[in-house]
């Protein structure tokens, strides 16, 4: 199916709209939008970070989600304790992938959960002494931890307990850092508010803890700041900016450590991939210790050609020359790729629905396939975010943000995209429609997908989900006939 | 067995709502009536005159010893004092931790669980903490439980504020679940014309003034005693005050849904019993430089 026009879109939205009541259409309309990119602004044409409409089945989460599952979780050699009752920690254990090295429950413990588990009784009395009380635990069973993060559920905020106290107190008791967050899942009408949280809490109890101190710096420190490691993504990331020159001195925060975070305003550079989750702190670091930061992308050989050629601009000759070096590399390996994939991908068109940058990140990736995003949006962007996504995509091509189930299914029956990019809760509904899916905040226990090395693991993914014998295999019943019952009744 | 009624005590802090209360209850005891008193309010001082007890241990504490509320008895929590009446103290943190109105809602439910109510009783009464400060303190008051409210107050201007207040809260709940104020408890002060002001008050929001309790140091004579009058000193006068008190309860009809007035109306009473100057508003927002100069002008 050829692609809408303009007015063909518009015309679509108008049509999803019309099953809502007025004032949810009033509010929906806003966060609905056909792209041009002749608007610099977004907020002219789209609304974002705004609070869902109960009933729409969004698929947000919260500021818990945020600090403890996002920014805080993959710090590997800190216990972050979830506060409060103990299923938030336990129904969004290690559901990340955020990969690390070391021995769990020796010297790392991402993949532990570990709650303060409030009873009826420390909602009454206070959760402190509880929360006093898990600490000096941690300090006895897991002794080569580097700290502590308290990371609090609702209840917390609801009855005022002081961790920042309890803390501070064991903060100086065990000679670590101890960080109290504040990411009451209530606060904020996503996981957004979480980022921004964390971001401060590591602003407030980990940037300035070595101020002053004794540091062997080299005129290429680089910190890689907002990759998760999601199937080894960071990873794959370092390993060719180390090639051409660099040192990466931090990563933040998958396969993070406390130290790394510790040491990144000694870094010349930050190198920012989750502009969403992490901006906050790169602005920080930017106005107390003057280091730039810069926003990169690794989806893709095109992008990450340009981003490289970006980064190296910063430094001297010797870096230019690494950047060209480790283009030149892999550039034959980046074209074998692309010949086995691209023929059977070429045209094939995708509508993308992730978090807070996926969504405008993976797009020259796709396209370095020959494949087009024809529709994207975000669970949780501001219109920073929606800024830097209408250049990326074409005109014509829809965007919608926190948008509801019922207008994605809308969405997709109509443009009929050869492949769908979403989450878990969406991926059964789209394939028992008969649509190949990927799911794109875990690449689908797949990856990495970001670098060079992880660009072929996602040429390899796209081709065997579209190119899966599967979807030809099987008949759904609403097209059954009664030749193909006798064709399966004669065989 | 008569219809069990369940009645609840609200009133402005420091008003006297705990003296009134086992006051009351004991003489409804003392009338051959079963009464059991449940306390909440985290200070657990609302059956220590029943129990000649400085604080009787509650049911949350009980519950965090013994782990959590569902390893408890009924037996644990319950005590019986003056006149066979049973009583038990909801408890709660000490104040600035915590969450005292989960606590209150955490012993009920476990009351109610246990067949607390189910027993051979004709009155429980909840002794509630001074405002209605979140949900946790309205419990006694939803479906199901307390369908009456008396309200302590005296002729101060805070507490006759307080008072109104609750009226508001009650209406919510009136029309949610069915309880009604069943009148205003005057708990004198000496003020002027007390009994006429709040009689004055609860016509005003559809009730009325169900007794007027002169004050009296017998009751002071009594709680240092850790007692009630009745059972200090039963031929006191003021132990008939609180006898009849408990005869106009137990026989009480006006049930209602309040009308609680606005601010004004409120002010506009009490100038009447001047109580309060009517309000001069060139004066507002002036500092004492400003109106020097303006009188000297």
């Amino acid at each position: 199916m050829s692609n809408l026009t303009r007015e063909e879109t518009d015309a679509l939205i108008q049509e999803v709209l019309e099953v809502y009541p007025e004032k949810a259409k009033k509010d929906r309309a806003k966060h609905l939008a056909v792209n041009d990119q002749s608007v610099t602004q977004s907020k002219k044409c789209i609304t974002s970070n705004r609070k869902s409409l109960p009933g729409v089945m969004t698929i947000r989460g919260c500021a818990y989600a945020g600090s403890r599952g996002v920014v805080w979780g993959p710090v590997k050699d800190m216990i972050h304790i979830s506060h409060g009752p103990v299923g938030c920690g336990q129904y969004s254990r290690g559901g990340r992938r955020n990969y690390y090295v070391g021995t769990t429950g020796v010297n790392t413990f991402a993949e532990i959960n570990f709650t303060s588990d409030f009873q009826e009784k420390d909602i009454v009395f206070g959760g402190d002494k509880k929360l006093a009380k898990a600490m000096e635990e941690i300090e006895g069973l897991f002794p080569l931890n580097k700290g502590i993060s308290v990371q609090s559920e609702c209840p917390i905020g609801l009855i005022g307990d002081d961790i920042e106290a309890v803390s501070k107190k064991a903060a100086a008791q065990y000679n670590k850092v101890v960080v109290p967050v504040r990411c009451e899942g209530f606060r904020g009408v996503s996981q957004s508010l979480g980022h921004h949280i964390a971001n401060d809490a590591i602003r407030d109890y980990v940037l300035s803890n070595r101020d002053g101190k004794e540091f062997e710096g080299t005129p290429y420190d680089v910190t890689i700041i907002g990759d998760y490691n999601i199937g080894g993504d960071a990873w794959a990331s370092r390993i060719f900016l180390e090639e051409m020159g660099l040192r990466v001195i931090a990563q933040w925060s998958g396969d993070g450590t406390i130290a790394e975070m510790e040491n990144t305003p000694k870094a010349k550079l930050n190198l920012l991939h989750c502009y969403r989750s992490m901006n906050y702190i790169s602005r920080h670091m930017e106005e107390k210790y003057g280091i730039p930061w810069m926003e990169y992308n690794f989806f893709g050989p095109t992008k990450i050609e340009e981003s490289l050629r970006r980064i190296a601009a910063f430094f001297d000759d010797k870096i230019k020359e690494g950047a060209e070096r480790v283009i030149a590399k892999y550039k034959p390996m980046m074209q074998a790729v692309v010949d086995k994939y691209k023929p059977r991908l070429q045209g094939k068109r995708v509508m993308l629905y992730i978090g807070g940058l996926r969504p405008r990140h993976v797009i020259g990736a796709y396209e370095d396939l020959g494949m087009e995003v024809v529709g994207t949006g975000y669970e949780f962007a501001h219109n920073d975010d929606y800024d830097r996504t209408i250049q990326e995509m074409g005109n014509a091509t829809l965007l919608y943000d926190d948008v509801t189930g019922f207008e994605l299914e809308e969405f997709v029956k109509r443009i009929k995209p050869d492949l769908v990019g979403s989450g878990i809760k969406e991926k059964y509904i789209y394939q028992k429609m008969g649509i190949p899916f990927r799911q794109m905040h875990s690449w689908d226990y797949s990856g990495p997908y970001h670098g060079y090395d992880g660009f072929a693991i996602f040429a390899r993914d796209m081709d065997m989900t579209l190119n899966n014998p599967c979807w030809g295999k099987q008949t759904p019943p609403w097209k059954k006939t009664e030749a193909t019952e006798e064709v399966k009744a004669a065989a | 067995m008569a219809k069990l009624r369940q009645c609840a005590i609200y009133g402005k802090g420091g008003i006297g709502k705990s003296t009134t209360t086992q006051n009351l209850v004991a003489a409804l005891a003392e009338a051959g009536k079963k009464v059991m008193i449940v306390g909440c309010d985290p200070k657990a001082d609302s059956t220590r005159l029943i129990l000649h007890s400085k604080a009787q241990t509650t049911v949350m504490h009980l519950a965090a010893e013994a782990g959590s509320v569902e390893d408890l008895e009924l037996d644990d929590v319950l005590s019986v004092g003056f006149g066979g009446v049973k009583c038990v103290e909801s408890g709660g943190p000490e104040p600035g931790v915590g969450c005292a109105g989960r606590g209150v809602i955490t012993a009920i439910n476990f009351l109610e669980e246990e067949g607390a109510y189910d027993e051979d009783l004709d009155f429980v009464f909840y002794d509630v903490l001074g405002d209605v400060v979140c949900g946790g303190f309205a419990m006694p008051i939803r479906e199901n439980k307390a369908q009456e409210i008396y309200i302590v107050c005296s002729g101060e201007m805070m507490a006759m504020y307080a008072a109104n207040n609750i009226a508001k809260g009650i209406v919510k709940y009136a029309n949610s679940g069915g309880v009604r104020l069943g009148g205003l408890i005057c708990n004198s002060r000496n003020t002027d014309r007390e009994d006429e002001l709040i009689m004055a008050l609860a016509a005003a929001m559809g009730t009325q003034m169900i007794h007027f309790v002169p004050r009296d140091n017998a009751v002071q004579h009594a709680e240092i005693r850790r007692m009630t009058v009745i059972e200090y000193d039963p031929t006191h006068k003021q132990a008939d005050q609180y006898r009849q008190l408990a005869m106009k309860v137990l026989n009480n009809t006006k049930l209602v849904i309040p009308t609680p007035i606005e601010m004004e109306e409120l002010e506009q009473l009490l100038m009447e019993f001047g109580i309060m100057e009517q309000e001069d508003e060139s004066i507002v927002g002036q500092t004492a430089a400003q109106l020097n100069a303006g009188a000297a002008a």
